[in-house]
């Protein structure tokens, strides 16, 4: 979660102090530019590699040397060579193009999964942080009883009740972290809350929902929002894993824990066939957890290490 | 001392009873009924009646969730509608496994993550901090599964060292049976004096246990290393090595006791997440515990064997977190003066 120790933010700006007064406008921008980004290595390149998978899962139809549906038993196993990049799977379909396709599944589950936790969440630490008191110790003690599962476990059983699919694994997954997000955006609330402004808004009259989601609500979401950026790889991973255990994504759906699972009994001969999707997620999650960590340290430097 | 228990106890007490609460509600929630399941396809009204009155399913909801606390209370989690027998029976014949898988782990996790903390944090940028860094970025962003697999692959499938999957090689229970008494088997195996039996036995632990310690090291490793970076900034240890102290006393007396309190937090959590990467590890290894009995039940459609498994698993984890919070008074000399 923490790369702050490894890149440092704020100093930005001291390397182009010096050539300020030779250079024009245009030149100062790319020169504080570089000095981010030279400051924050790690940042940089989980952007890169993110905004190289996000390309390449909205132009995968362009990109996909093969149809990544298309059976073709007569090249089934095939190890990876010039024709197929990254090898075939048992039924002969091209794993490349197939792990391209994957990335819109994995993208769509991050953005959903964490959105969805977020939406239950903020409202769930507003109210608490907002009303205080009892209202706040019964909200509170009833997110610390979504936190006294193992972590995949209170997905796993809720996905099971619910009907196994990537939906409900979604919707199983949103249920389960949003307690992350209440407390975070409790937090917050309570910080502002004793800030003179709300005072003055609460002097004037001002209702309390008005209060609440026109003062409050926007001055405290940041953390929650950063949180949120550096979970996106995890709720990715954990899809994966219950994809992988049969409870997520279902065939002829293209998502890389449910090739690696469908791969698992011919995977010690062929090992390709496991390899790439989960190399895939690797990639994926590395990226997002970079930056994600990178833009904690940029919105909200306090919140670092921990 | 019994105030500071009491409190933990009931709290303890509120969230098992939440926890149950969620259960309940998800065991209600179940596609398809299970009185279906019970008696299959096309049964008659009657039929049907008398399955819902023997399940107590015709009681208000409010009866209902009494009943299944009563239930509970009482050692009842069900019974299995695979194997017709209480899901009881079948959770403490797999409990051992998993008990002993997460436990080894969570020893060599403690064992090694939090030394290479402390060197990590006293000295920075040196190899030893670096590697870990990376190694804390790269190991949380790994798939479990694909570990597991990869050390399927390079140990079993390439070298040929260590067994593919299971607990025992199958001739062991023929050739050399032991008795279970704790259900740990390296124990259960020393106490009969079955050295080919304790072989075996480790043999098929060390891949499970390996992927469980790379995917968790790199947290500890991480929080130990900065937690012991802010206690080394203290003013009190700043004040120690300008008297001299020799700095080991420094370092693992004065800075790492300051860091127990959160530490102990670690190791809480840490053994959430054992006990959750084991559902998937035990099912990529075949292992005989509660996890790959979780899998293993939802693909079977048996939701009394799901419901009873995560539950037991929900308790060992708050039960362990008590017993944390419990050490926290022992670690804690600031609880025992309120």
């Amino acid at each position: 979660m923490s790369t702050s120790m490894i890149t440092k933010t704020n100093t930005s700006t001291s390397n182009s102090n010096l050539s300020i007064s030779v250079q024009s406008p245009a030149a100062i921008w790319r020169i504080k530019t570089w000095a981010f980004i030279c400051e924050n290595k790690l940042f940089t390149i989980g952007v890169l590699l993110l905004l190289l998978i996000v390309f390449a899962a909205i132009f995968a139809p362009w990109i996909a040397p093969y149809d990544p549906a298309k059976i073709a038993f007569s090249s089934k196993l095939m190890p990876p060579n010039v024709e197929h990049w990254m090898g075939t799977d048992r039924f002969g379909r091209d794993i490349f193009s197939r792990v391209l396709y994957g990335a819109r599944t994995s993208l769509v589950i991050g953005f959903a999964v964490t959105l969805l936790a977020m939406l239950i969440g903020i409202p769930f630490g507003l109210i608490s942080g907002y009303f205080g008191g009892r209202v706040d110790s019964w909200l509170m003690r009833i997110s610390d009883v979504f936190l006294a599962f193992p972590p995949l476990l209170l997905p796993i059983a809720i996905t099971a009740a619910l009907g196994s699919g990537l939906t409900n694994a979604m919707i199983a997954l949103a249920v389960s972290w949003f307690p992350w997000y209440a407390r975070i955006m409790r937090g917050a609330v309570v910080r502002i809350r004793s800030e003179p402004f709300i005072d003055a808004a609460r002097a004037m009259g001002v209702s309390k929902s008005k209060i609440m989601l026109r003062h409050v609500l926007p001055n405290s979401t940041t953390p929650v929002i950063v949180q949120g950026s550096m979970d996106f790889g995890y709720t990715i991973l954990a899809a994966a894993s219950l994809s992988f255990i049969g409870l997520g994504a279902k065939p002829p759906m293209m998502e890389w824990g449910l090739m690696a699972a469908s791969s698992r009994s011919q995977f010690l001969d062929n090992p390709w066939t496991v390899l790439f999707p989960g190399l895939a997620i690797f990639l994926l999650v590395l990226a997002a957890n970079l930056a994600g960590d990178g833009l904690r340290d940029v919105l909200d430097p306090k919140q670092g290490g921990h | 001392m019994a105030k500071y228990i009491a409190q933990r106890l009931m709290m303890m007490l509120l969230i098992l009873f939440g926890v149950l609460t969620i259960t309940f509600v998800l065991s209600r929630l179940l596609p398809g009924s299970p009185v279906e399941m019970m008696l299959g396809h096309h049964p008659t009204q009657e039929q049907i009646e008398e399955a819902r009155a023997e399940l107590g399913l015709d009681l208000p909801l409010p009866l209902q969730f009494t009943r299944y606390i009563s239930d509970l209370v009482q050692g009842d989690l069900g019974k299995s509608l695979r194997t017709g027998r209480p899901v009881l029976e079948e959770v403490t014949k797999r409990i051992g496994a998993t008990f002993e898988l997460t436990f080894i782990a969570m020893f060599w996790v403690v064992v090694l993550g939090v030394p290479i903390g402390v060197v990590s944090a006293v000295r920075q940028n040196s190899a030893v901090d670096n590697v870990a860094r990376a190694g804390s970025i790269a190991g949380v962003a790994f798939p479990v599964f694909m570990l597991a697999m990869a050390l399927q692959f390079i140990f079993y499938g390439q070298l040929n060292w260590l067994p593919l999957q299971g607990r025992l090689d199958a001739e062991i229970l023929l050739d050399h049976p032991f008795e279970r008494i704790t259900g740990f088997y390296l124990i259960d195996t020393l106490l009969a004096g079955n050295i080919e039996a304790l072989w075996s036995a480790l043999r098929h632990l060390t891949l499970p246990v390996l992927t469980l310690v790379i995917v968790t090291l790199a947290t500890v490793t991480r929080i130990t290393r900065n937690m012991m970076i802010e206690v080394l900034s203290e003013e009190y240890i700043r004040t120690s090595f300008a008297y001299g102290v020799p700095k080991v006393r420094i370092y693992f007396q004065y800075a790492l006791k300051a860091t127990l309190i959160p530490l102990l937090t670690v190791v809480g959590l840490t053994f959430g997440y054992l006990l959750g990467g084991a559902v998937v590890v035990e099912f990529v290894f075949d292992w005989p515990g509660l996890g790959g009995f979780v899998v293993f039940s939802i693909a079977q459609n048996d939701f009394p064997a799901v419901m009873g498994a995560t539950l037991v698993l929900a308790g060992t984890y708050l039960t362990i977190n008590l017993i944390v919070d419990l050490l926290y008074y022992v670690v804690d000399p600031r609880l025992r003066v309120q």
